[in-house]
């Protein structure tokens, strides 16, 4: 699609206050370019844009408000792209980003195919990466890179949380249904492994094309296999589809069977509505509306988009306003030094409390088993989740040992 | 349990019928181009996006005036047409001198605008669209679960099916339509005003496309991508059946719709790429498609 990739390469630029060095600092010579560029690379228009896109950018905006557009005396600048979801394009626009433009990090990146490019173009350049959209632990593990961290969530979180939690609820056998590409295998992998370690069996997988109209085929060969729990082990509008149309072909009825979808987030949740949604368990790095500090930042957010943030969105605000105090705690901008830093001081802001990022660049912090609230219940929009269980950060993320990272640290 | 290639009868049978269903929105759809390309030349490339329309106006009228599955089901197919009329006479009209690819290029740069409206104020999650209560539910058939909806949707393609390839191939102003691509100036000497039904032609190909937009709502997240994830499965139905056949079209709709079942249970990873290794076999052997003439 020629047109496609033309506005793909279109920028959205903030407005640079271009800044006369008044105060001499030590440390401002340590700045590249004298400016701090970052670019929210994600899918701004299709089926995952509504829970990354230019909601993300709106984020990375917030924290770079909050910092006052400036650190160590250099402004602030954020552009934006849309990698349409394929690797190709995304290592493209993260290269001309990095050696024409300046940028020094790459955030967001949803779609763990274009994420592991976009890793590889980082550690190449020693630039740094904020993942928050993507899913794949393979990011910390075995593609994991001096300059990469992995923010909101990983595979292995939701194979923890919602995994391990369905089968103590007694769905003992699973057949899984996966998005075709590297997220969908290695979150099924990982939900695989989890479900036999709490004793639970796997009846078999089906593997859907990314972006499919009709899950019905699929959804037949689920209902067909017996198993107690299917799992939907895909994304975004995805997930979306899958879900509605179990439900129209009656999949749930009678208790026999139950849905687990293994990543939703809470656009999802708002497109599908409650009434068809309800009662679905999920795991999330976030939600709104759990204390005074999320919800302030959150009702902010709000005024901002309209919508309420993924955990997504509000993890690239707690990113990126942990890469720039590092960066001021570092002074200075390069890569592997300011990642350094962000692995030294904990994470604490609304998205996280007492955050680590472990030395494969995986920030631990608690994840948040819930349940989807019934129309009954729900106030309103988004108040959707009725939180069940915390699962603390150490649980939920693999440790260094078993992530398989090489890193020498 | 007796089982045809691995795979247990009763979950064939579901499959087929899946694919029959799936085939259903391929044949309208592909019925609207073919009429289009037919009778006026002109390879609508923004059909896509007038089915997602067709889709926006019905739940439309269901979240802003209140009008439900029924109504939309006669009203947005008018509404989309006539949105069509004005699209030929403002602009398609102005390039039946030029190639082919003029029309194309100006269809798609429709799609797009049309597309990228609707993404900018209504986001890629879709809104959802309830199925209408007299067909909710759905009947065990023994080897699957029908949903009324599904088997509604079938029943009602090949109505529209039907009645337009009669309407073109047997009634009196189908046969003044195909005389009127043939010899325009011939036919207007009789008489007829052979404009204004180029128009009409024009506005009832889309406002097919609005039905099945109708008709996809209540499966389908109502998303501005929907036109655009479907639009080159109808293209390749379309070349497959042979440009213009209407009977073709119809044909290699449902065919393919049942195909790609298929493959869905042997092969999935390859059932959204199986229509076009057809499309690729069919042009190498029979160029014209299978129910298309050389020109």
């Amino acid at each position: 699609m020629i047109a496609r990739l033309l506005t793909g390469a279109a920028l959205a630029a903030l407005a640079v206050g271009t800044t006369a060095v008044g105060t001499a600092h030590a440390q401002q010579g340590k700045v590249s370019g004298d400016v701090i560029k970052i670019g929210v690379l994600n899918d701004r228009s299709g089926l995952y844009a509504d829970l990354g896109g230019e909601g993300s950018v709106v984020a990375v905006r917030m924290a770079v408000e909050e910092m006052g557009g400036k650190v160590l005396g250099k402004s602030i600048e954020v552009i934006a792209a849309d990698h349409q979801n394929k690797p190709d394009i995304g290592s493209n626009i993260s290269r001309e980003w990095i050696d024409r433009d300046g940028v020094d990090v790459i955030v967001d990146v949803p779609n763990s195919g274009v994420a592991l490019a976009v890793q590889e173009v980082t550690r190449e350049k020693k630039k740094v990466f904020l993942a928050e959209g993507p899913a794949t632990s393979r990011l910390t593990g075995d593609a994991c890179s001096p300059t990469g961290v992995h923010w909101a969530y990983d595979t292995r979180a939701l194979a923890v949380g919602t995994g391990r939690a369905m089968v103590q609820e007694g769905g003992k056998s699973w057949f899984f249904l996966t998005a075709d590409y590297a997220f969908g295998h290695q979150l099924e992998a990982d939900t695989a492994a989890e479900v036999k370690k709490a004793g639970g069996t796997i009846k078999g997988s089906v593997r859907a094309p990314l972006n499919t109209a009709d899950f019905s085929s699929f959804l037949l060969q689920a209902q067909s296999s017996g198993a107690d729990v299917i799992g939907l082990a895909n994304a975004g509008g995805d997930t979306i589809t899958s879900i509605k149309q179990a439900s129209e072909f009656g999949l749930m009825q009678g208790g026999k069977q139950k849905l687990a979808g293994l990543l939703i987030f809470l656009s999802d949740v708002h497109a599908l509505g409650l009434q068809v949604s309800q009662d679905l368990v999920l795991t999330t790095g976030f939600y709104w509306d759990m204390d005074n500090e999320k919800r302030a930042w959150s009702e902010k957010y709000k005024a901002k988009t309209g919508k309420m943030p993924t955990m997504v969105q509000a993890g690239s605000y707690s990113a990126v306003r942990h890469y720039l105090k590092a960066i001021e705690a570092a002074g200075t901008d390069d890569g592997p030094a300011v990642v350094a830093k962000m692995k030294e001081m904990p994470v604490n802001d609304m998205f996280a409390k007492n955050g680590k990022i472990l030395a494969n660049g995986r920030m631990v912090h608690d994840m948040y088993l819930a349940r989807v609230k019934k129309p009954s219940e729900s106030k309103g929009p988004w108040d959707y989740y009725e939180i069940i269980r915390t699962i603390p950060g150490d649980e939920a993320f693999a440790s260094i040992a078993e992530s398989g990272c090489k890193l020498t640290q | 349990m007796s089982t045809i290639f691995g795979i247990p009868p009763q979950a064939l049978f579901g499959q087929l019928l899946l694919g029959l269903i799936n085939g259903s929105f391929y044949a309208m759809l592909s019925l609207g181009l073919a009429v289009i390309f037919g009778l006026l030349n002109v390879i609508n490339f923004a059909h896509g996006a007038l089915y997602m329309l067709g889709a926006f106006v019905a739940w439309l009228l269901l979240t802003q005036l209140g009008l439900g599955y029924w109504w939309a089901l006669a009203l947005s197919p008018l509404i989309v047409g006539a949105f069509g009329v004005v699209l030929e006479k403002l602009f398609l009209s102005r390039l039946y001198k030029l190639d082919h690819l003029y029309g194309l290029l100006l269809t798609f740069g429709l799609a797009l605008i049309v597309e990228g409206a609707f993404r900018h104020f209504y986001g890629v999650s879709g809104q959802p669209y309830p199925i209408p209560r007299e067909l909710t539910g759905g009947q065990n058939l023994g080897f699957m679960f029908l949903p009324n909806y599904r088997g509604w949707v079938v029943v009602a393609s090949l109505v529209v099916c039907l009645g337009t390839w009669f309407a073109i191939e047997r009634t009196r102003l189908g046969a003044y339509l195909r005389a009127a691509t043939e010899n325009p100036v011939l036919v207007q000497a009789f008489g007829i005003n052979v404009p204004v039904m180029i128009t009409l032609t024009y506005g009832f190909g889309v406002a097919l496309a609005g039905l099945a937009g109708v008709l996809a709502a209540p499966i389908y997240q109502v998303s501005p991508l929907m036109g655009s994830n479907l639009i080159i499965v109808v293209f390749a139905v379309v070349v497959i059946g042979g440009m213009g056949s209407i009977l073709g079209a119809v044909l290699t709709g449902y065919s393919l719709g049942l195909l790609e079942g298929l493959t869905k249970v042997f092969y999935p990873e390859a059932s959204n790429i199986v229509v076009f290794v057809i499309m690729a076999v069919v042009l190498m052997i029979k160029p014209a498609g299978l129910f298309g003439r050389e020109r």
